[in-house]
């Protein structure tokens, strides 16, 4: 660290003194983190415990490792990772690049008004609650619902659709596209205004045509928020937003639907199991934090762009 | 100008129109379908498979049923309430802390952006979480659980302090050399100049503590603090007859029993429009500055 020089006993004194407002200002917040995250986080003891409300973290009887073991033995384990794996593939190789195919063909666009309307409309669904988006999946869902009468002109089969264990990744990844994409564009649409004109200009001069431009200029031009947005992805690879689980799922499609954090939602507030739910989720987030490390380091030494 | 015309050229702006009609067909199509099924005859709703293109035998006898409920009432209350004290108090907080890390001369910024950022990237989960607010900080069924431990926001607060950074420093610096402290400072200096990012984060905060279910869920019992989402998820995803209709009076249940099955998906559709109109009225005001707000969010973030 090259700034270790301004910490020096003095200059604290002297910095304390002049920004003590400023610090002021911030100590609310400090104490926020504080209670909220990092407290919180000193509850994974229980992890490592029996842990009995009745007698507190610090009372009751410490297990090791024990939790972890009954995890990685349990029948459920494979099943949970790969349906938190297969769900965050999915998104990354289908919802991921369409985002960014949405915004190239929003930024084709010569309207400037249907542009605009078209990102009105498609940031909308962004702002409706999971519970009525939820809702609306039900609603769709059931045997004389929309999805349902679409499945039942390729297959004939007009079972429900939430009761069929093949149907829920695909209807996960196309609800979350529907609800995101418009949203998600955004940085991308961002970004591409960002493209000198100059650069286009110099390619038709060249003799490029629209599609060596959009390979040669406009790509080259937004790799880094594609890249930081694929970062991002990857280190989140493990934490599959559970809410829409939870809501949508039901015990005939846990085969595919059941992800880690809905099942460490069941095994914990449903079901009590405070310490062995509290170790699935510590596992969770730990390799969780080392593929977030792990993409930010690769990044930073294949393009020299990273997060932190 | 990057435009020139040719055949395939036009072709691709002719494909590329009719994607996106595509895709606002697509967004509309699904509200579309709810709102006129909303305002529709409630027997005509239930014989109808697939989409519902528009309202048959008006009727608004499910609003009348929805305003009747006692839980969808004090839900929308109580949302109304979580909503506003969270995102004022996040919001004093967000700014606060902004100002206070955006400071270049004050020595700690950077340390007290780790402390922060670091809760983004690592946490303690739900299970550790629950237990620490409900037995260590006693929120167990109190309102304050849904205001105090969700109000402020770290990526908000990313957002914000990259827009700050971005004023002129000569600006502050002459303020100062005037003798304004640094409250006065950001109040008549800093903030009138990040109208777009505040409306933004604004817009963020309120969408989210609206929209927000899960933390009720595992905190609340008392239905009297139940926000309007919890209820939602009782009559769209638990498919809790009684209390759709009736909100939860049981002795009244039968005075409805005839109008239980013909209205109980017409009302879904009804809470559906009423507890999601109040986002879409706010949006559009707040939607010319989001994209500049996400922008700035999305350099650091």
């Amino acid at each position: 660290m090259k700034t270790n020089k301004k910490f020096t006993g003095r200059a604290i004194k002297r910095d304390f003194k002049k920004n003590y407002v400023v610090y002021l200002m911030a100590l609310p917040a400090l104490i926020y983190f504080f209670l909220f995250a990092y407290l919180p986080m000193s509850g994974l003891v229980m992890a490592f415990q029996d842990y009995k409300p009745k007698l507190g973290m610090f009372k009751s009887p410490g297990v090791g490792f024990l939790h972890f073991q009954k995890f990685f033995n349990d029948p459920f384990f494979f099943r949970l990772l790969r349906n938190t794996l297969a769900i965050s593939f999915w998104e990354l190789v289908v919802a991921f690049p369409l985002t960014i195919i949405f915004a190239l063909l929003l930024n084709e666009l010569r309207s400037k008004v249907f542009k605009r309307t078209v990102q009105t409309i498609s940031y909308m669904p962004y702002f409706i609650s999971m519970v009525v988006v939820s809702g609306m999946i039900i609603d769709f869902c059931k045997s004389q619902g929309v999805l349902t009468q679409v499945v039942k002109l390729f297959t004939g089969n007009e079972q429900n659709i939430l009761s069929i264990p093949g149907y829920w990744r695909t209807l996960y990844i196309g609800s979350g596209i529907w609800q995101g994409i418009g949203f998600g564009s955004i940085i991308y649409v961002a970004a591409l205004s960002g493209i000198d004109e100059q650069l286009y200009e110099a390619a038709v001069i060249d003799g490029a045509g629209k599609w060596k431009q959009t390979l040669h200029v406009t790509l080259p031009g937004i790799s880094t928020t594609i890249l930081i947005m694929l970062i991002l992805k990857i280190g989140n690879m493990m934490s599959v937003g559970y809410e829409k689980t939870i809501l949508l799922y039901n015990a005939q499609i846990y085969e595919t639907a059941d992800i880690i954090a809905s099942y460490v939602y069941r095994k914990g507030l449903l079901e009590f199991n405070y310490s062995y739910s509290c170790a699935v989720s510590l596992f969770n987030s730990v390799i969780n934090f080392a593929l977030l490390i792990a993409a930010n380091h690769i990044s930073k030494k294949v393009t020299e762009t990273s997060l932190f | 100008m990057r435009e020139y015309k040719s055949v395939p050229r036009t072709i691709f702006n002719i494909f590329n129109i009719f994607v996106f009609v595509c895709v606002i067909l697509l967004c509309i199509l699904p509200v579309w379908h709810v709102v006129c099924a909303s305002f529709s005859d409630a027997g005509w709703v239930l014989s109808q498979s697939g989409i519902i293109w528009r309202i048959k035998g008006f009727s608004l006898k499910g609003y009348e049923l929805v305003f009747q409920n006692r839980d969808i009432v004090s839900g929308y209350l109580n949302t109304f309430f979580y909503v506003i004290t969270a995102t004022a108090l996040g919001m004093v907080l967000t700014v606060m802390t902004a100002y206070a890390t955006s400071r270049k001369d004050a020595i700690w910024g950077n340390a007290i952006m780790f402390f922060i950022t670091f809760t983004m990237m690592f946490n303690g989960g739900m299970i550790a979480y629950y237990i620490i607010i409900t037995k260590g900080l006693n929120m167990f069924d109190s309102r304050l659980a849904l205001i105090l431990p969700v109000c402020l926001s770290a990526y908000n607060l990313i957002i914000v302090r990259t827009a700050m950074k971005g004023i002129p420093e000569s600006l502050i610096e002459s303020a100062q050399l005037d003798g304004a402290g640094h409250v006065r400072v950001l109040v008549s200096i800093v903030l009138p100049l990040m109208k777009a990012t505040l409306a933004t984060v604004i817009l963020y905060y309120v969408v989210a503590h609206w929209n927000s279910w899960f933390q009720a869920s595992i905190f609340l019992r008392d239905r009297s603090k139940f926000p309007l989402q919890l209820i939602l998820k009782e009559i769209l995803i638990t498919g809790n007859v009684t209390t759709t209709i009736t909100g939860g009076t049981s002795a009244k249940a039968s005075d409805y029993s005839g109008d239980l099955i013909l209205y109980k998906q017409t009302v879904k559709y009804c809470t559906i429009v009423v507890s999601t109109l109040p986002i879409f009225i706010f949006y559009p005001f707040i939607q010319k500055y989001f994209e500049s707000g996400v922008l700035i969010g999305a350099i650091k973030g």
